[in-house]
């Protein structure tokens, strides 16, 4: 007897035994757009909130401030790589468990894209942002995006990432439309997503 | 414990029971008008939409048509990436995988990401052979599986139950599988979404093992991808040590940037929106991330039997977006479950037969007529899939599979008509006849035909004979 | 130009006056059609029920009667959607290239009425004259397989006396879809009933569509309901004028 592997194999080469047809090549169409183009940003920071998630745009020297008061009462969490100083907050080692995150009750991250068109925060979970759990356990999440983070579309963003991470892309809190289509927020995800943007670290303002 | 559709009956009476139900008709229509005006919005918004649809296909059918290739590279990223990948060539093969490595765990439950795979082989059941419980955390899928109910559309399984129905089976039902409703629940969406967040919770926090499928498998990265709105789905994907992934042949895109006309296409044809709350993507294992144990496993269960039909292979571009349910007048008025399968609707029309094969399923031959060939499938299809002409198709091979044998009275008169309509004098001849035949089938109803609708009156002339005794109008019209 | 006009089956034994309407409306438009007497059916309704070997005998007296010919008229979007897009699938199946040969050349050559009348006589008013309040449904063959678009909606807006009232949902397929309406009977009667309560509900005296198969359904479940609304086939309407109203 064949091992299923082989056997798989061996089916899926007689079932296109005899096919003629070519692949067609045919790549998306793609927008171009200038980089650090400030509409995109203005885009950007309206599809998140169409999501009704909370967009807020900021300076950097009222980031920190924007943050406090943004933060809901009990515990913050934040990655061990998160450039942006959150006082009390304990500083991820990877070593909570999810039921221990359950009793947190916030997360600061940084983000590495943000995609204007559809309004969506792509987490890449290095230092800045952290291991995938602390920004799903805790209900609420501050998610700070540099205005030069922001691309214009899904390739633009494509193009960036780097395939070989994890990663999380987060349209707005999480929503269900199972009963009767409509749409509820907040249902095991973070139901309150919270989005700062702020000017690229490099600039002084 | 979800029902399974075994012995469902064929199409033209299953769904008869379903037009008789008032209710379900209501909440279908309301649910796919909502959900066609979602769609139709957030498309209008993409100029270049076609051309996204034909990327789209180009993905899909390249993957395909260099499968062994792709899945060989599959297959030796995700190893690299430090995943163990399976084979199964059939649902029992895939079932003894996934309940074997959760027993290598000695883990009684699993927590499931809503996948359309799983439930093609019915993982569930077969798991609770096995004393696991594998516990469905999408809502709709939670609804489902909660009231014993049988999922009816791709993406809103539970869209035949309204919101009342769903109290009724949150109160009644939850206590017995965990943490129950609490008393003053309500009918409310947001207090009935608020419950299973609940419900679910403790489950999330103590699962051991998890299940998925995958949304796409992207061959030369090793990277499988969810795509979800819930955060249920994030929930099993990050939470227990092992995550176990279901994932059929045909999820195989080439290349990494493959995914990009695929991210753009799905979300604005599934729930409407410019892009759905989560998606998820990981290659093998993340060190000090998620999952330490990753398994996939590559499943085929008639995937290469579609794959061989020269036609009917553009089903496999499927990307479960469930949009040709929500624009398909049929499935607007019957519902899911009268299709029998996990896969209702168009795509469940022409993918059923194709999983499957013709010719020794009364349900499954019936699938392919389950169709007014209207077309609005087609139309909306993000990858394209012609599903009027492989539904023509698979029409042709279910006669071609019952030739030979005794007759159909269907048989009979379609070859009684090919000889008629050989001969215009053949078919004359018998237009003479059309105003008997008329005035028998009014007389001798009710018929299929009669049952609801009246018959036009026939005319005193066929055309070909008013044509040749006015050559054409020019002379004395009397 | 050679101009054959293909009736259809269900024309030439149920309406005739369609494809009389058909004649007079083209001479009026100085077009001379002929009707090649060998003609039968396109062979649909043996295809969508998946008689393909049936088809072929058809599909052989199609191609006799109709080759040679520069334009096929048919008022039909369903019948032109066969001859156009299902024919090749026939004559593959028949493993005659002459066949196929034959097909390949008169396919293209297939117009829908209102697709004859826009794009190759190139006129949109068709000096009709109808003085009645009308809703138009587009039939999913002449809407989808042949892509006819805004044409038979811009043919009737320029009849003079007409009131066009829009019929919501006209996009919905009606539920005929040949053998579906008697395979899965009460499926289409219900799709027939919604098509029949929009129809009702936008007032008019008269539903036109461009394939008297549709209007044949919605008009049996119209009279069922003695609702009063008539069908009358979209070449009825363009044919007729001050002199000969109906």
């Amino acid at each position: 007897m064949t091992d299923a592997r082989s056997e798989i194999l061996a089916r899926v080469r007689e079932a296109l035994a005899g096919s003629t047809v070519d692949p067609v090549e045919t790549s998306a169409p793609r927008e171009v757009h200038p980089v650090a183009n400030p509409e995109l940003v203005d885009l950007f920071a309206e599809r998140v909130a169409d999501y009704r998630a909370v967009v807020e745009r900021c300076s950097a020297e009222d980031l920190e401030d924007r943050i406090a008061a943004a933060l809901p009462t009990g515990q913050v969490i934040v990655p061990p790589g998160l450039s942006i100083r959150i006082p009390d907050a304990i500083v991820d080692d990877g070593t909570l468990t999810a039921a221990r995150l359950d009793l947190i009750a916030a997360v600061v991250t940084e983000a590495r894209v943000g995609i204007a068109e559809t309004g969506t925060i792509v987490l890449d979970h290095t230092p800045d942002q952290g291991r995938r759990a602390i920004s799903l356990v805790p209900d609420t999440h501050i998610c700070v995006v540099r205005e030069d983070q922001v691309v214009a579309d899904v390739p633009d963003a494509i193009a960036l990432l780097d395939p070989s991470r994890p990663q999380t892309w987060i349209s707005g809190p999480s929503a269900t439309s199972d009963i009767e289509l409509d749409r509820v927020e907040g249902v095991h995800g973070p139901r309150t997503l919270h989005v700062l943007i702020t000017p690229p670290r490099d600039v002084i303002s | 414990m979800t029902g399974t559709f075994v012995g469902m009956p064929v199409f033209p009476e299953a769904a008869r029971e379903a037009l008789a139900d008032s209710q379900l008709r209501h909440n279908l229509a309301h649910a796919t008008s909502t959900i066609r005006a979602k769609r139709a919005k957030v498309v209008a918004e993409v100029p270049d939409w076609e051309e996204l649809r034909l990327a789209g296909a180009a993905v899909k059918e390249r993957a395909l048509l260099d499968l062994e290739t792709q899945l060989v590279r599959l297959e030796e990223t995700l190893t690299a990436n430090g995943a163990t990948v399976h084979w199964a060539r059939d649902a029992a093969e895939a079932n003894a995988i996934v309940a074997g490595i959760a027993k290598a765990h000695a883990a009684t439950e699993v927590v499931k990401v809503k996948s359309m795979v799983t439930q093609e082989i019915g993982l569930n059941e077969a798991l609770a052979e096995e004393g696991i419980a594998a516990w469905e955390t999408d809502l709709a899928e939670l609804i489902v599986q909660l009231g014993d109910d049988l999922p009816s559309h791709i993406l809103v399984p539970a869209i035949h139950r309204n919101r009342a129905e769903i109290r009724d089976i949150f109160r009644s039902k939850m206590g017995a599988a965990g943490r129950p409703a609490p008393d003053d629940l309500t009918d409310e969406p947001a207090v009935l979404a608020a419950a299973a967040r609940e419900h679910l919770r403790e489950k999330f926090l103590r699962a051991k093992v998890g299940v998925s499928g995958a949304n796409f498998a992207v061959a030369e990265t090793g990277t499988l991808v969810v795509v979800e709105s819930e955060g249920n789905g994030r929930m099993c994907l990050t939470l227990p040590d092992v995550l176990v992934s279901v994932v059929g042949i045909e999820k195989v895109v080439a290349r990494w940037e493959d995914l990009d006309p695929m991210l753009r296409l799905l979300p604005r044809s599934s729930t409407g929106e410019r892009m759905n709350p989560y998606t998820s993507m990981w290659s093998g294992i993340a060190p000090g991330d998620g999952p330490q144990e990753v398994h996939v496993v590559l499943l085929d269960n008639g995937r290469t039997r579609a794959l061989a039909d020269e036609v009917g292979r553009q089903a496999l571009r499927c990307i479960r977006c469930s949009a040709c349910l929500n624009v398909c007048p049929v499935y607007e008025r019957t519902g899911g479950h009268a299709y029998g399968s996990v896969y209702p609707g168009p795509i469940g029309a022409i993918l059923n037969p194709l999983l499957k094969g013709v010719g020794h399923d009364d349900q499954i031959d019936s699938l392919p007529y389950a169709s007014s060939l209207c077309g609005a499938c087609f139309e909306v299809c993000p990858v394209r899939i012609d599903i009027p002409s492989v539904l023509v198709d698979q029409r042709a091979q279910v006669v071609d599979a019952h030739r030979g044998g005794v007759p159909k009275p269907e048989a009979m008169a379609m070859k009684g008509a090919a000889y008629v309509l050989k001969r215009s004098r053949r078919l004359s001849a018998l237009e003479r006849l059309t105003g008997l035949g008329m005035r028998f089938a009014r007389r001798f109803g009710p018929t299929a035909w009669t049952g609801a609708r009246d018959l036009p009156d026939a005319p005193g002339e066929s055309f070909r004979d008013w044509w040749q005794r006015t050559d054409g109008g020019r002379k004395d019209d009397a | 130009m050679r101009v054959a006009l293909m009736v259809t089956c269900i024309n030439d034994a149920l309406y005739p006056s369609t494809g009389q309407a058909v004649v007079r409306l083209l001479r009026r438009l100085g077009v001379e059609v002929e009707f090649p007497q060998a003609q039968t059916c396109c062979g649909q309704p043996m295809v969508n029920t998946g008689y393909l070997d049936e088809a072929v005998p058809v599909l052989r007296t199609f191609v006799d009667a109709f080759a040679g010919y520069d334009a096929v008229v048919t008022p039909s979007g369903s019948c032109a959607g066969s001859a156009r897009h299902q024919h090749s699938i026939v004559a593959v199946r028949s493993g005659d290239e002459a066949l196929q040969e034959a097909v390949a050349e008169i396919a293209p050559k297939v117009y829908e009425l209102s697709e004859f009348l826009v794009d190759v006589l190139g006129v949109t008013d068709v000096g009709a004259y109808y003085p009645h309040r009308v809703t138009y449904h587009p039939t999913c063959h002449s809407l989808r397989m042949l892509g006819v678009g805004d044409r038979p909606q811009r043919l009737l807006e320029a009849v003079r006396g007409i009131r066009l009232v829009g019929l919501p949902g006209a996009d919905e397929c009606c539920g005929f879809g040949g053998t579906f309406a008697v395979k899965n009977a009460d499926t289409s009667i219900a799709m027939g009933a919604d098509k029949a309560r929009h129809i009702r509900g936008t007032g008019a005296e008269i539903v036109v569509a461009g394939d008297n198969s549709c209007l044949t359904h919605i008009g049996g479940v119209l009279s069922r309901q003695r609702s009063g609304v008539r069908t009358v086939h979209l070449a009825e309407i363009l044919a007729s004028t001050e002199e000969v109203t109906r």
